[in-house]
């Protein structure tokens, strides 16, 4: 099968943070810099996968953006790093500041690092490590896209993804405790109460512009009976959008932040909302960072917690969802912590049928809004929405107009698919699942 | 040319075992190395279970997806490997000299199974090179030293035929054999023909990441 569109070059989507941070470039400072980065951060998992790739190609098949684009060989993750880290080896890191930016290009905005590939690699090369190498390399260079470096500064600035204040945070609690007090009287959200079970985390665009999860999270709790609270200190941020830009100065100070928040809370664990890439945070990429083999408090993502609350009859389903539905798996919940048969028992829990994509489970296609892809912003929605075409295949064959999806950024992925294939289709949280068909003992 | 089959056939078959095995000491010991300076989690993640649990899947045929969605390289691919591995360790003619010089012998091939072997691994190696020129997206990734150890692969088993059916001076092309085959032993630490030391440590370290850290499968 040979591809005509592997000649075709590939649009260069102007960036202000890209194209900025390419014109301050000097070839001594990026042959310095790559080389400092190498030094400190490459090590042996770098050196074995460039030096054990046999070039084989497996890999293509694993990839959305391959596969979405008609098979050019430039959007296959090999491919991506030929154009990445092999020119930057090769040439003992003397490259050009174009060959910057479009290296930049390539790491952060075609490919969500969703180590799908990494499955379909027979010697287990860890494509989504390497790029993130690129990353950490053009972030170090000042090469980096401007919306997702608005968020990493937003990050060191408020210790949040969204530039919430401290003041916000505390009013958004208040204000959904509030509204919430209309349906269910005596709910309160405990803010700052020392030594309750769990700590609930949430990711920065929940106070923003996701507060009905907030809501829904706060009743649920209270139907539970769960011993909670949540802080009222900057560090309440469970997301991670540094370890994206490949920032992990920052990331560093985020993870530090939100544990230690844990800590001075006195909580047992911290249960975090439907959210993908904070686990990924903890136990992959952050952690390591610090030097932590695992994470100093349990993080519990919602999937587990939901499925704890109904197995333990805390939570009762009054009536199933009657639509039939499908399930995304997240990358990062699936992949990234095996939870795809918890998922799918929770909404079995709530849902009366669910017909299954294909290919499913681990083997998932990303939504490509993940990886800080997204966060990229809207310079480069259409090329993320382009690079994705096989996930809007996979979901219209299910025939379903509901598919679950219990990550946030999964959910503003599929909504631009949905959006630009045309799709019938409405994305739900498992929360909003659990809230719509939960009994509700109060009414 | 008989100080010439001496000279390849005994102190540069000392010095390329050497280098093989030595090279891939080394090798190995200086991965090892940067792993415990710079990658330290790969120690602390390592699961024997769960690396040889991936291995397992990769190296039976069909057991992951990706061998399933491209069954013809599998096949090619583990038979390719399987004789490579087989044919050079129990032919007659290379038992006989380990005899002759050493008194250690094991047992052997049928006579003429090895040559049916290298046929077979010579068939192999042209339809990787034909999957490297008409597959694109192999074809984008492939540069100089993808049909470099290509070569040296292929050398020793076309060499191996050749001096098998005594073609262009049975003595001739059995150095050529013996040289292709030091060649390639040389080479195996040294270019990415060391995918055969390296894979099963990188297919072990992600299969104990995926396994014990993410409770995730890898295939």
């Amino acid at each position: 099968m040979s591809s005509q569109v592997a000649n075709a070059p590939i649009e260069q989507i102007k960036d202000k943070g890209l194209d900025d941070g390419v014109a301050r470039l000097t070839d001594e400072k990026i042959a310095k810099v790559i080389g400092d980065v190498l030094k400190a951060e490459g090590g042996a998992r770098l050196k074995a996968y460039v030096d054990t790739c046999a070039h084989c190609g497996l890999c293509s098949d694993a990839c959305h953006f391959f596969l979405s684009h008609d098979r050019d060989p430039r959007f296959a993750p090999a491919g991506k790093i030929k154009q990445t880290m092999w020119e930057i080896l090769d040439k003992d890191g003397k490259v050009s500041p174009e060959f910057i930016g479009r290296a930049a290009r390539v790491a952060y905005t075609e490919c969500n690092l969703c180590k799908r590939c990494v499955q379909f690699c027979p010697f287990g090369i860890d494509t989504a490590y390497m790029l993130g190498l690129v990353r950490r390399i053009c972030h170090k260079l000042g090469v980096t896209p401007q919306y997702i470096q608005d968020t990493a500064h937003s990050h060191s600035a408020t210790l949040n993804q969204m530039w919430v204040k401290e003041d916000e945070w505390i009013d958004s609690l208040m204000w959904q405790e509030a509204e919430a007090r209309d349906e269910v009287p005596d709910l309160r959200i405990p803010l700052e109460k020392h030594g309750a079970d769990i700590m609930y985390s949430v990711i920065g665009p929940e106070p923003k512009f996701r507060t009905q999860l907030i809501y829904q999270a706060a009743v649920i709790m209270h139907a539970a009976g769960v011993d909670w609270t949540m802080p009222a200190t900057p560090g309440w941020d469970n997301s991670d959008m540094a370890m994206f830009s490949g920032d992990y100065e920052i990331m560093g100070r985020l993870k530090r932040a939100h544990f230690e928040t844990a800590q001075r809370l006195g909580v047992k664990r911290i249960v975090m909302g439907e959210c993908g890439h904070a686990f990924r945070s903890v136990h992959d990429v952050g952690n390591r960072w610090l030097g932590w083999r695992d994470e100093p408090v349990p993080v519990i993502h919602a999937v587990q917690f939901y499925h704890e609350l109904l197995t333990s009859g805390k939570i009762k389903i009054a009536e199933k969802y009657g639509e039939a539905v499908t399930f995304h798996d997240p990358c990062n919940i699936v992949r990234g912590m095996g939870l795809q048969e918890m998922g799918r028992e929770v909404t079995r829990a709530l849902c009366s049928e669910l017909v299954e994509m294909t290919p499913n489970r681990e083997l998932n296609y990303c939504c490509s809004a993940g990886g800080g892809v997204i966060n990229c912003g809207p310079p480069f929605r259409n090329s993320r929405v382009v690079g994705n075409r096989i996930k809007a295949e996979q979901l219209a064959a299910t025939g379903v107009k509901t598919v679950i999806a219990p990550c946030h950024n999964c959910h503003g992925g599929l909504e631009d698919i949905i959006h630009h294939y045309k799709l019938d289709m409405k994305i739900k949280f498992l929360g909003d699942l659990i809230y719509e068909c939960m009994e509700k003992p109060w009414s | 040319m008989n100080a010439l089959y001496q000279f390849v056939s005994g102190p540069l078959v000392w010095a390329s075992f050497a280098l093989f095995i030595g090279g891939s000491a080394w090798r190995l010991y200086s991965l090892a190395t940067l792993a415990a300076q710079k990658d330290v989690f790969v120690y602390e993640y390592f699961s024997l279970p769960y690396a040889l649990r991936s291995i397992m899947h990769w190296v039976i045929p069909f057991m992951n997806a990706g061998s399933r969605k491209n069954p013809a390289l599998t096949i090619v691919a583990f038979v390719f490997h399987l004789f490579l591995l087989i044919a050079p360790l129990f032919v007659i003619g290379h038992v006989a000299m380990l005899d002759k010089a050493f008194g250690i012998s094991w047992a052997t091939l049928p006579d003429g199974m090895a040559d049916i072997m290298s046929f077979v691994v010579v068939g192999a190696c042209v339809y990787f090179a034909v999957r490297r020129m008409t597959v694109p997206e192999v074809k984008y990734l492939t540069s100089f030293s993808d049909w470099a150890i290509l070569a040296l692969a292929a050398a020793p088993f076309v060499t191996g035929i050749l001096a098998y059916h005594q073609v262009f001076g049975a003595q001739f092309i059995t150095i050529l054999h013996i040289l292709s085959g030091e060649a390639m032993l040389v080479a195996i630490p040294f270019s990415r023909l060391s995918h055969m030391l390296y894979a099963p440590l990188t297919r072990a370290y992600i299969g104990s990441e995926f396994g014990a850290v993410r409770h995730a499968r890898d295939w």
